[in-house]
């Protein structure tokens, strides 16, 4: 069972990064960390998708390769978001001298 | 064992250890490196999956930019006389049970789904004439034939808003 490599294999490693992901991204008190967390899952998903393009060996779409061209523009939008997401961090950190997502409570009431 | 098999268990194994120590590692400056080298093992793992432009384009920017962004930003943010940079909430138990059950339920659905795709690969695969650099350039830019022209002209729109988004936000004022 564990001899080839098989699309299991990618789908489980995927399953676990993205759960780490998850817990970083809950779990921790710096926004930038925050971030780290969502670029692991993120990542989680474009080694699924890639996995699936892979495995798969349907003739009329196998030449597509739609599993990477979906990995390419989740790649895309993963490094807005990360401009995006730091330019504001600096932001906040400038005007309330701190990045702890637990202090940062404007928006809260 | 096949070759590749025991080379996606090593990329595997090491990628999940990365992952633990980016959201374990008591400083931020060190969770950021493991997150660098957890980026580049993506990149063996894209290989392994004969995905060779995912891989470049992971160590292009995934490796070099998105990293060096959050060292910028890490620099820009520092809280002096802090030892522990990366701190966690009182609550991560409450963390740990949910994506464990995200796990959990995510993992059920895969071994009880049954699937569209193939579950192994077939002993003779037919090779692709074209190599993957060249069918994605095709699938992207082609005028003429099936492709994505459109979302890929939509997402030049979007990292163009998304860098003037940054530039605004982040300007002092």
């Amino acid at each position: 069972m564990l001899t080839t490599l098989t699309l299991n294999h990618f789908l489980v490693l995927g399953a676990i990064l993205f759960c780490i992901g998850l817990y970083g991204t809950i779990a921790k008190r710096n926004a930038i960390a925050v971030l780290m967390g969502i670029e692991i899952m993120l990542n989680a998903v474009n080694v699924t998708l890639v996995g699936f393009s892979l495995f798969n060996q349907v003739p009329a779409y196998r030449g597509l390769l739609t599993g990477q061209i979906f990995a390419i523009f989740i790649i895309t939008v993963a490094a807005a978001e990360a401009a995006v997401a730091l330019a504001m961090v600096i932001a906040i950190y400038r005007r309330r001298k701190t990045v702890d997502v637990g202090e940062i409570d404007i928006m809260k009431f | 064992m096949d070759f590749a098999t025991l080379l996606f268990w090593i990329l595997a194994i090491v990628m999940v250890v990365a992952a633990l120590a980016v959201v374990t590692m008591r400083n931020i400056v060190h969770s950021a490196m493991a997150l660098f080298f957890m980026f580049a093992l993506a990149a063996g793992v894209y290989v392994l999956a004969r995905a060779e432009f995912i891989a470049i384009v992971q160590i292009l920017i995934y490796g070099g930019a998105i990293t060096v962004l959050i060292l910028f930003a890490l620099m820009l943010t520092r809280i002096g006389g802090q030892r522990r940079t990366n701190p966690t909430n009182r609550t991560w138990p409450v963390a740990l049970l949910v994506c464990l059950l995200v796990g959990g339920s995510i993992l059920y659905a895969l071994l009880s789904s049954p699937l569209a795709v193939s579950q192994t690969l077939p002993a003779s695969v037919p090779m692709d004439p074209l190599n993957n650099v060249a069918r994605i350039g095709l699938l992207l830019y082609s005028p003429s034939q099936y492709s994505y022209v459109l979302p890929f002209e939509i997402a030049s729109i979007v990292l163009l808003v998304a860098i003037v988004g940054a530039i605004v936000i982040g300007r002092e004022d």
